[in-house]
């Protein structure tokens, strides 16, 4: 029965790690960029909440909302003032700068926000599900998280094969140069890919504060770390991959934490993610490269 | 770049270096020295040692390493837990010290060497996450570690100090997550900037190298090189033993600068190892003098900014963004780069050759 | 091209660096005149009560603090540095130490030990006589082994290992974490609140686990059974759910939190989310889980906890008043521990008739002899006093927390 709960708990912890890798994985497909700020920017949609719920004593599903609209804002401006003037040097430079803005993001949101831990209020307040007589509780979070994350994959797969928007991310992120001369205007196709990992980190910042319910302006960061593993897990730039990587990442985790050693659960996490690795260089999905000569 | 060039360009590089040492004797001796600067020498030192290994791996080598302060780790802790070890064997402080910089350059080194076997066949994103979970399992099982020494030997665990079964006379040198803790100081300016002196020869020299020239053939194209009979994977490798064992040099000195050593998330984690990356980026990929001069520099500013109080990472941070879309946006190197033609041609008219 | 992208970069660094160092001059090896000069603009800045100060005719003493003021545990340095601002504004206006006014200056350390040297370098260039800091262990070994090597009197409000306080020139105003476990155990076999114990702490931070080793050992003595024995790591300090659950399934009746508040409030909310209701009991760092914002604290319902400070009771309360009239928000241990440093120095400073124009190394002699000599009334204590090693002889108490308060048992 302990199994069951540490797997369930896992699995939710892996797709809040899915849908944050989600984010990391369209932004790297398409603008080839690793956004380190990505995590901060969950951050900024848990705060949008909390305000919105906690001290404005308003509805949580208009807090989902207004963080998501925060955060979509905040990705596009980032894109456009940091990173597309960028576009075109190297990635390093590119990779650095996002590390900028996510230090710019936490100081902000420290100056704002104050350095003292916030308990956020659940946005699920259904009650909890206890199967087999009580001996397993799984909390409403937990199922919500599961299913927002299911709902989300399906909705984003059949956005970008049946949308002409989608159809043009996948162009932009096959090969930048002909997509351009195909009529795609690329630098609106980014933005909107940007647009859409930010609402998702607003989801994902709703789900991951409900369920660890401590708000820091640090909060971001080691998910999003660990998201960027997942991302790279599953194969990077596939969406599939982040669905699979995520859910991998977080039921490992668990487990390890569970049977293993609380201790080390990262470092079994990072080390099957260098064994996966070492076999499949590009991650379970990733798609092979092929060198030119 | 023609060998006399390359001898003046080291040269500078050089000069930079002991000239800096002489300003600060001589701002010392006329008392104009602040009690902050002098205490950031050694660390300046030790991050422009990593900048400069780092740079070699990401710079000269073109693989991008997110785990460079894992090394730093390794080397500070295996160089700490021998002078702690030694203290009554080796009663001598500086001849203690220089040991445990060998030893702390070669642990690192065969981490180096180790990690790199299996990791280097991977490329680019991939590369660079591996070595960044290396880094973190470096760090994580440095914390979970406890060793103890009596007089029957060492003692290791993983638990927990009263597992390790020692007797009265027993002393626990690393204690787990609190790390190591009363290492003597003895890194001083001087020997932090004869190491960041060796480094320099030992970079400069390995770039300007039949094997530096094999290295960078590598990065500029891997498959031409191969087809030449340049071997990849022992190429790769030395570069990452070296900067591997160059970071751990760098770890020594910042285990014998301060009195605690723990392996947290700020001084040894992945966030270090970004702060570096840092250096060597803003530096300039294989400019050597640029990571130096980066790494003071940034080493420098938050320190300045202190004066900012709240507001001073804030700053910091802007900094950085304005600083990278400055260097390296395509742009504004048009701009700058039309900006110092003209400069040039106006210093030029007369001269035989153009700039 | 690339010498003049690096000598490009290298103008636009020393330009920057001219913007921030406040005019001084462009090369970057000049340094320590900015640094001089950034100096004396953090001393103008960060001091509030400057102008109380150089009113005053007796002169000052500069006092020094060094804290984390940024990243995630500036929550404790924040706290530190309030606490000392208040104290020092009471004692300014009461009159000061016998006449002479304190001055602060607060130095931000990340929490990392080499910036903590560095803080504590740019007090000293800021002439500081006393230092009230380190906040976090690491840090403050760091500290204190510079502060010996100067002969600079310092007085931590929290450094809590036992190391942070080895020097003979450094004092305390916390336990030192082993007497925190010990005490923890004994309290809970004597007051028999249950047998089968569940541990989950840090193992991170010397805090939590030496506090747990020393738990631990004590706990055999007391007829403890400790069933569940469960870490977690600054980088996973966000989900118990497997460790509650260990302690769940090994049938744990008292789950002990030798941790700080802000982790405490998440293992509540998680633990009744799994409908898991043992007793928890916290150490001195849990205190503070009520005044975490938008905290529900019926989950604290029933939590016990050791602590020498509680914001709600009697003796505390013009403290809290007044600390929440300047600064917004409840104070914790943190702070109150701060508050008490500072007036554990005017005591001392009276004790040792030490003036402001005394050199640092002076009135530390002075001041190591006074500090064994004086007895204070403080927040965290009644009747604290000190030995020579710097520890302090004060008993926590222990409190259950009933209807949102504390209450004394």
């Amino acid at each position: 029965m302990s199994f069951l709960s540490y797997l369930i708990n896992g699995i939710s912890l892996g797709s809040i790690y899915a849908i944050i890798a989600l984010g990391y994985t369209m932004v790297y497909g398409i603008a080839r960029m690793l956004n380190f700020a990505h995590g901060d920017i969950i951050m900024v949609g848990g705060f949008a909440i909390f305000t919105v719920v906690s001290t404005m004593g308003l509805p949580p599903l208009l807090g989902i909302f207004v963080a998501i609209l925060v955060c979509t804002v905040l990705g596009v401006t980032i894109e456009r003032v940091a990173y597309r003037p960028l576009r075109g040097a190297s990635s390093l430079a590119v990779l650095i700068t996002a590390i900028g803005v996510s230090y710019l993001l936490q100081n902000v949101a420290l100056l704002i926000f104050g350095s003292n831990a916030r308990q956020f209020t659940s946005v699920v307040t259904l009650p909890n599900l206890k199967l087999a007589d009580g001996a397993l509780t799984i909390s409403s979070v937990t199922i919500v998280t599961i299913i927002s994350c299911i709902a989300i994959m399906v909705a984003l797969t059949s956005f970008i094969n049946k949308t002409k928007v989608g159809q043009a991310m996948l162009a932009v992120s096959e090969d930048n140069g002909a997509a351009t001369l195909m009529g795609i205007d690329v630098n609106r196709t980014i933005a909107i890919t940007f647009a859409i990992g930010s609402a998702l980190a607003a989801i994902a910042g709703a789900l991951l504060c409900s369920t660890y319910p401590s708000l820091t302006p640090y909060t971001g960061s080691m998910p999003g770390i660990k998201a960027f593993v997942a991302a790279v897990f599953g194969g990077i730039g596939s969406i599939p991959g982040a669905l699979i990587g995520g859910i991998l990442l977080g039921v490992i985790e668990n487990l390890s934490k569970a049977y293993i050693s609380s201790q080390l659960s990262d470092t079994i996490v990072f080390s099957v993610l260098i064994i996966v690795l070492l076999v499949r260089p590009t991650g379970i999905l990733g798609r092979k490269i092929h060198e030119k000569v | 770049m023609n060998k006399n060039k390359v001898r003046i360009q080291n040269g500078i590089t050089y000069g930079i270096v002991v000239g800096c040492w002489i300003l600060v004797q001589i701002m010392d001796k006329t008392g104009h020295m602040t009690s902050l600067l002098r205490g950031i020498l050694v660390p300046l030192c030790m991050y422009s040692i990593l900048a400069i290994s780092l740079n070699l791996t990401v710079g000269i080598l073109g693989e991008l390493s997110l785990g460079h302060a894992g090394f730093m780790c390794v080397g500070a802790f295996s160089g700490a837990f021998f002078t702690k070890c030694m203290e009554n064997v080796l009663p001598n402080l500086q001849l203690r010290f220089f040991l445990a910089i060998l030893i702390g350059a070669a642990v690192a080194g065969i981490c180096g060497i180790l990690i790199g076997i299996p990791v280097l066949r991977l490329k680019g994103d991939y590369l660079a996450i591996v070595t960044l979970a290396f880094g973190e399992i470096i760090k994580n099982l440095i914390n979970v570690m406890y060793i103890g020494l009596d007089k029957s030997g060492f003692h290791f665990s993983i638990k927990d100090t009263m597992s390790l079964g020692m007797d009265e006379t027993g002393v626990v040198i690393i204690k787990g997550a609190q790390g190591i803790t009363g290492t003597p100081k003895a890194a001083t300016f001087l020997v932090a900037t004869i190491l960041l002196l060796i480094t320099l020869f030992i970079v400069l020299n390995l770039i300007h190298s039949r094997t530096g020239r094999a290295i960078m053939s590598i990065r500029d194209n891997r498959i031409a090189a191969e087809s030449i009979g340049i071997n990849i994977t022992k190429y790769k490798l030395m570069a990452f033993a070296i900067s591997a064992a160059l970071a751990g040099v760098a770890g020594v000195l910042y285990a014998h600068n301060l009195s605690t050593l723990a392996a947290t998330p700020k001084n040894f984690g992945y966030n270090m190892s970004i702060m570096i990356l840092v250096f060597v980026v803003l530096g300039g990929l294989g400019n050597i003098r640029g990571s130096m001069i980066a790494a003071v520099v940034l080493t420098l500013l938050p320190e300045l900014l202190r004066g900012l109080n709240d507001y001073r990472m804030l700053i910091y941070a802007i900094v950085l963004i304005v600083m990278m879309l400055f260097n390296s946006s395509p742009k504004a190197i048009e701009v700058r780069s039309v900006l110092l033609e003209r400069f040039h041609k106006k210093k030029d008219t007369g001269a035989k050759e153009a700039a | 091209m690339r010498k003049f992208v690096g000598f490009g970069m290298a103008a636009i660094l020393a330009a920057s660096l001219t913007a921030c160092g406040g005019g001084s001059s462009t090369d970057s090896t000049t340094a320590p005149a900015a640094g001089n000069d950034t100096t004396k603009e953090a001393a103008a800045d960060n001091n509030n009560n400057e102008e109380a100060a150089s009113g005053a005719e007796g002169g000052a003493f500069k006092i020094g603090v060094v804290g984390p003021l940024t990243g995630p545990a500036a929550a404790y340095g924040i706290a530190v540095q309030n606490g000392v601002d208040l104290a020092i504004k009471e004692i300014n206006d009461a009159g000061g130490v016998n006449g002479a006014m304190l001055e602060m200056n607060s130095q931000d350390d990340e929490h990392d030990p080499e910036k903590s040297v560095n803080a504590y370098n740019t007090l000293k260039d800021w002439n500081m006589q006393m230092l009230v800091g380190a906040v976090t262990s690491k840090p403050c070994i760091a500290v204190a082994a510079e502060s010996a090597n100067d002969n600079l009197f310092q007085i931590t409000p929290s450094g809590s290992a036992v190391e942070c306080a080895a020097p003979d020139n450094v004092f305390r105003v916390c336990f030192a974490d082993p007497a925190q476990g010990t005490a923890s155990a004994k309290y809970i076999g004597e007051n028999k609140l249950g047998t089968k114990i569940a541990i989950i702490y840090d193992s991170s931070t010397e805090y939590s686990s030496g506090i747990r080793e020393a738990f631990v050992a004590e706990a055999a003595n007391e007829g403890l059974e400790i069933v569940a024995d469960e870490a977690f790591t600054a980088d996973t300090n966000t989900d118990f759910s497997v460790q509650l659950d260990k302690a769940k399934d090994a049938g744990a009746e008292l789950v002990f939190l030798p941790i700080y508040y802000q982790e405490a409030s998440v293992i509540l909310k998680q633990a009744s989310d799994k409908e898991f209701a043992p007793i928890f009991f916290g150490v001195d760092g849990m205190d503070g889980i009520l005044s975490v914002k938008n905290f529900d604290t019926s989950l604290a319902e029933g939590v016990m906890l050791l602590t020498p400070f509680s914001a709600t009771e009697e003796g505390s309360k013009a403290f809290t008043d007044a600390y929440v009239a300047a600064y917004g928000i409840e104070p914790n241990q943190f702070a109150a521990d701060a508050y008490d440093a500072v007036y554990a120095i005017k005591a001392a400073a009276e004790q040792a008739g030490i003036t402001p124009d005394m050199d640092a190394s002076a009135i530390c002699d002075a001041m190591k002899v006074a500090m064994t000599e004086i007895s204070i009334d403080g927040l965290t204590g009644d009747g604290m006093t000190w030995d020579a090693a710097g520890e302090t002889g004060k008993a926590p108490k222990a409190v259950k927390i009933v209807n949102g308060v504390y209450e004394m048992q």
